[in-house]
Formats: structure tokens, C-alpha cells, sequence
């Protein structure tokens, strides 16, 4: 019999009973649109994980003084003090495989441009910051290491800043006054949105490390240190010998505690990553079990239909058809159940996608590769399921068969 | 093969149900030679093995011992696969209840034997149009079973059962579920088939007015056979 004739046979079949096949494919259906909406989630999470990292700046590395706890007994204050502008300088000397790195101390403040001010975050830093942080400039350059040198009053401001304290324009070359010390405005920086934390990173302006120690803070130490590695392989390595550094620079024994914590950015939104890794996972899992379900459903209706049907498989046992050719009729009927199913499950699952996409405002990717997985898993399935009812038919006794009431 | 010669040879042919305390004997030493072109009756009461001999016969059962040949070749051994390929190419079958299937056209269930006997689609149409005009049912083709006469089904079954070209033609009870002047359409269309085409005929049957009929009645009592004499039979 040919395959052709096997599948208009079946399909056939299936028609005759629409409602009874519809619910037999519910499990199908939920378990690929399932399988095809966790993988979008998973692909779409992974991309806007990747997407931070880069905006961060790739390969960082961030050194803040003070470990968070020690013995389970949280240091002091005075803990917090440990970074200093030395120890940049140590590790730009003798740690490899670096691209740049640079001290960023924070502080808030007013800000005053004439009649208009804007309350902001004032960093301190030097002119490596750019590149570590992998950021440009849309106005006007950056300072230089002779402003750093001199402890010069010049400041660049963030997008934000820019537009709300200068919403003509005219910003580059203007005076802006921050706790009653004038700085002179040299650039302004490109707009970069939201950092991976919802902060907006255009909201702050930024001054030589120097100028911020000396006449803003007042504080000799650093809050923060940022490193970027020359790549993505060598960051680990970076981070150890970063370590080991700053244990020599600081005097530190053997048995005393890091006064330091570096963490690499890279871990962080690992660990995002994970975390949504996790919940896709158990979405799959949803999907393996309904799968398994939809799979039992249809091993029950096709043992009902070879049942129902046991005079016709006799009547065509008996006009010749072999062992065979009624397996594969009820295979193929059971493996068109579970296809269809599998087409409409892609269906449903492409359109739970677009609808967390949507209302959730989260970014997902539906991948072909995520079709293609869910559908062979329908098809799968069917066969699975539908080979012990076929099976069941094919080896019927004729005689038994046609007697059947 | 020409007519005369044996289409089926039957010899010391037995058939055992069961063991031990439940154990039934069918058929008890069946000997029987059918030539082409014969029209036989088997009867019998109710156990007296004549439907267990119907099904060796068609090949729907294995005998437990004994030896039968079905146009020169012997089936008593042969596996389930190889005796759905016999019944597909030697064998024709006629039901009491036609065995129609549902929902199906006329057409479509005359074709069924061919599809797996693997005719092509062409020829598979082709066959199943001249065998339904045969039986006089031209105008009736894309009828579904619920959609026809008693009388009706069974000449569509009886067109199926020559789809094939098979030579042996096996009929169980085929007027059983009919009215008097329809079961005369079905067994003159039996007595054509016979006389015009040269096909064996074996009608199973415990109505003495079916097997007047044929031209040789064949009775069953106890498993084995009792009495075999021809017959005047009916002339159409």
C-alpha cells in the first residue's frame, strides 16, 4: 500500500471525529507551544543579557574596598577606605593583559548653570574611564591627563545632564558651578540609556579624580576601581593576579582577609543569566511533561479507535493487507494527530511569545531551531505513543476480527 | 489452468482448539478436492466445524495438521504475512453482514483489495467502474454503504471480492441479512460469476434453498464430512 494512500487514510479517519482528535492533541499542542515559547524567552533573556554586558563595557572588572563580611562579622566603615589612587598605579604597572583601567569615585551634588540646576551623581575618575567603559563622547572631548595632573576644573557631562542644564545646546565651553566650585564644561558625553540595574547612566557628570578628591569629597581613598581586560579569555586571570596585587600593595598577611572584593561583570549578569536559564528550563520541563501527557492521550484514543474498529481491520486483513500495512496505518494516523498538533502548537507558541513580548515589555527570539525542536518532538511523540496501538491492531486475528460486535 | 483441474486439495485436515480438559476437536480428518469452475455448498448445523473448514479454506486459519493445497501450492505452513499475500491474490470473500467500509464511496471499498495488492491508482479505478457496472451498480458509484439496500451492499461486496481476479470465491451466509427477491439478485449474480467467468464458488450456508443453488452440496456433522453429492442446481 502506498504512503500516499496510508496518509489519506488516515487523515481521512481523523476528520471523521474533528472534536475527539482536537482534545486528543491538547497535551501536543500545550507541550510544543510550551517548548517553542520557553526557548524564545531563554534565546531573548540570553541576548539582552549579552546586550548589557557590552554597554557595561566588555571584559570589566570592578574593585571595591572592604569585603562584604568576614567570619560572618561585617567590617566597619572604616574598612571602606582601602583603595587608593596608588594602587591604580601598581596595577596598571604589573598586572597583564589589561586595556585600561581607572579609579571612579562618586559623590552627589547641584549642579548650577546659570538660572537652570539639576541634582546629579559627580564622578571622579581619569581619561582611561572612556575606554573602560567602552563610551564616546557627543560634544567636545574628554579631559586630559594634564587636567588630572593639574587637579583642573573641568567637567563632561552626562546626556541627561547636558539636556536638562543646557536644553539649547551650547553646553561645550560653559561654566557650570558644583558646591560652589565653578568647572568649566569641555564635553559631552553620548547618550547610553539605562544600565542592566535601571539606572540611567546618563545622569551624571564627570571630573578628574583629582579635582573630586581635593575640592569636592575631600577623601584620599577610591570607592571604586574598574579594570577592563584585554579580552574576554584573559578577565579570570586578570582578576587573580588583581588579587594578589592588591594583597602585596596593602601589606596583607596570610591569614588576614581580602580588604577588597573584585567581581567581574561578566559573572554578574552570568548569574542573570542563569537565573532565567533556569526558569526557561522549567518551562521545558512543563513542555517535556505535557508532551508525555499528549502522548498518553493519543496511546488512549488510538487503543479506543483499534477497538471501535476492529471489524474494519479484519475486513481488511482479509482482503490482503499484511501485518504491516496496518501498523503503519494506525503509525500514521497517530503520527498525523500528533503533527497537527505540533502545527498548531508552533502556532501557539509563536503567539505566547509575541504576547509576553508585548505586555511583559521582556525581548524574546523565537529561533527556527526552536520550530523545528518542537515540532520532531510532536511528530516524535506520535510515534512513540501510536506504536504499541498499531502494533496492538496489526497483530489481530482475522477470524476474531471479523466476528467482533 | 484449465477447467477441471483442482483448485483446492484437501487431505486428512484437522483443526484442535484448546488442550487438556477444554480441548475441541473442529476438524476431524477433512478430505475434499474442489475443480475449477465448481459452484459448492458446504452445510451443516451449528458446530459441526463447517464454519472452522470455511476459514482454513480462506485462509484466515492455520489447520493443525493435515495437508492443503490452494492452486498447486501449500498453505497448511505458511506465516500470517505470506497468507494475507494468498488471500489477496487466490481469494475472494463475500460476509452475511457485507463488511462494507463506513463512510466510504462504492467505489472506494471495491478498490480497497487493490490497494494491497499495490494496482496503480489508474488501473485500481479503471477495474473497480467495470465490475460495479457488472453487478449493475453504474449508477451507484459514489454511493456510501448507508446509502444503499441491503441488496445493494452486498453486490458491491460481491464486486470486491472479484477485484483481484481471485479464482476461488468464498461466501458466508451472503443472503443471510436479505429479503427473498434481493437474496435471488445476489445468488443469480453468483451463478454468472460462476458460469461466465470460470470462478469457483463455496457458499457456506444452513439454508437447504441457498445450496439449491449450487451443483455440489458438501455436509458437516461431527467434523468431518457426512455426505457429498452434486446437484441439480438452478437454472437462471
Amino acid at each position: 500500500m502506498s504512503l500516499l494512500v496510508l496518509i489519506r487514510t488516515s487523515w481521512k479517519a481523523l476528520r471523521r471525529n474533528v472534536s475527539r482528535s482536537l482534545l486528543t492533541m491538547l497535551g501536543i499542542i500545550i507541550g510544543v507551544g510550551a517548548v517553542i515559547a520557553s526557548m524564545s524567552i531563554g534565546s531573548g533573556a540570553q541576548a539582552a543579557v549579552l546586550k548589557q554586558i557590552e554597554s557595561l563595557g566588555a571584559n570589566l572588572i570592578i574593585i571595591t574596598p572592604g569585603a562584604i563580611s568576614s567570619g560572618g562579622v561585617s567590617l566597619g566603615s572604616g574598612s571602606r577606605t582601602t583603595l587608593k589612587l596608588n594602587d591604580i598605579t601598581a596595577i596598571s604597572r604589573n598586572v597583564f593583559d589589561i586595556q585600561a583601567v581607572a579609579p571612579f569615585s562618586s559623590t552627589s551634588a547641584q549642579v548650577v548653570a546659570g538660572s537652570t540646576n539639576w541634582f546629579t551623581s559627580i564622578g571622579g575618575t581619569t581619561p582611561a574611564w572612556l575606554t573602560v567603559q567602552n563610551w564616546e563622547l557627543s560634544q567636545g572631548q574628554f579631559f586630559t591627563e594634564d587636567d588630572l595632573a593639574r587637579s583642573a576644573k573641568v567637567a563632561v557631562l552626562g546626556a541627561t545632564v547636558g539636556a536638562n542644564l543646557f536644553p539649547a545646546g551650547g553646553a561645550v565651553g560653559s561654566t557650570v558651578v558644583i558646591k560652589s566650585v565653578p568647572f568649566r564644561v569641555v564635553g559631552v558625553l553620548a547618550s547610553k540609556g539605562q544600565s542592566g540595574f535601571g539606572r540611567d547612566q546618563d545622569d551624571q557628570v564627570v571630573v578628574p579624580i583629582t579635582t573630586h578628591q581635593q575640592r569636592l569629597t575631600g577623601q584620599s581613598w577610591i570607592n571604586t576601581i574598574m579594570i577592563s581586560a584585554a579580552s574576554s579569555d584573559t578577565v579570570s586571570g586578570v582578576v587573580d593576579s588583581t588579587e594578589r596585587l592588591l594583597r602585596l600593595v596593602h601589606h596583607l598577611t596570610p591569614v588576614q582577609p581580602d580588604d577588597f572584593t573584585v567581581r567581574n561583570i561578566a559573572n554578574v549578569q552570568q548569574v542573570r543569566a542563569a537565573a532565567v536559564q533556569t526558569q526557561s528550563l522549567l518551562l521545558a520541563a512543563v513542555a517535556v511533561v505535557s508532551l508525555i501527557v499528549g502522548g498518553i492521550g493519543i496511546m488512549n484514543i488510538m487503543l479506543v479507535s483499534v477497538t471501535e474498529r476492529t471489524r474494519e481491520i479484519g475486513l481488511r486483513q482479509a482482503v490482503g493487507a499484511r501485518g504491516r500495512d496496518i501498523l503503519l496505518q494506525f503509525l500514521i494516523e497517530a503520527l498525523s494527530m500528533a503533527c497537527a498538533g505540533g502545527i498548531i502548537g508552533v502556532g501557539i507558541g509563536i503567539g505566547t511569545s509575541f504576547l509576553v513580548a508585548s505586555l511583559g515589555k521582556f525581548p524574546t527570539i523565537i529561533t527556527g531551531f526552536s520550530i523545528i525542536l518542537g515540532f520532531v518532538s510532536a511528530a516524535a511523540t506520535g510515534v512513540v505513543f501510536g506504536f504499541y496501538p498499531a502494533r496492538r491492531a496489526s497483530l489481530l486475528d482475522p477470524i476474531e476480527a471479523l466476528r467482533y460486535e | 489452468m484449465t477447467s477441471g483441474e483442482s483448485l483446492i486439495e484437501v487431505r486428512g485436515l484437522t483443526k484442535v482448539y484448546g488442550e487438556g480438559e477444554s480441548r475441541v476437536e473442529a476438524l476431524r480428518g477433512v478430505n475434499l478436492v474442489v475443480r475449477q469452475a465448481e459452484f459448492l455448498a458446504i452445510m451443516g448445523p451449528s458446530g459441526s466445524g463447517k464454519s472452522t473448514f470455511m476459514h482454513v479454506l480462506g485462509c484466515l486459519d492455520h489447520p493443525s495438521s493435515g495437508s492443503y493445497r490452494l492452486a498447486g501450492e501449500e498453505v497448511s505452513g505458511l506465516s500470517r504475512d505470506q497468507l494475507a499475500a494468498i488471500r489477496s491474490r487466490q481469494i475472494g470473500f463475500v460476509f452475511q453482514s457485507f463488511n462494507l467500509l463506513p463512510r466510504t464511496t462504492a467505489l472506494e471499498n471495491v478498490e480497497l483489495p487493490m490497494l494491497y495488492a499495490g494496482t496503480q491508482q489508474k488501473q485500481r479505478d479503471e477495474r473497480a467502474r467495470l465490475l460495479l457496472e457488472e453487478v449493475g451498480l453504474a449508477d451507484r458509484m459514489d454511493h456510501r454503504p448507508n446509502e444503499l439496500s441491503g441488496g445493494q451492499q452486498q453486490r458491491v461486496a460481491i464486486a470486491r471480492s472479484l477485484a483481484n481476479g481471485a479464482p476461488l470465491l468464498m461466501a458466508d451466509e451472503p443472503t443471510g441479512n436479505l429479503d427473498s427477491t434481493s437474496s435471488e439478485e445476489i445468488m443469480n449474480l453468483f451463478l454468472r460469476i460462476n458460469r461466465e467467468n470460470g470462478i469457483t464458488v463455496v457458499l457456506v450456508t444452513h439454508s437447504p434453498e441457498v445450496a439449491a443453488w449450487s451443483r455440489r452440496v458438501v455436509t458437516f456433522k461431527d467434523g468431518v464430512i457426512v455426505d457429498d453429492r452434486p446437484n441439480a442446481g438452478i437454472a437462471s
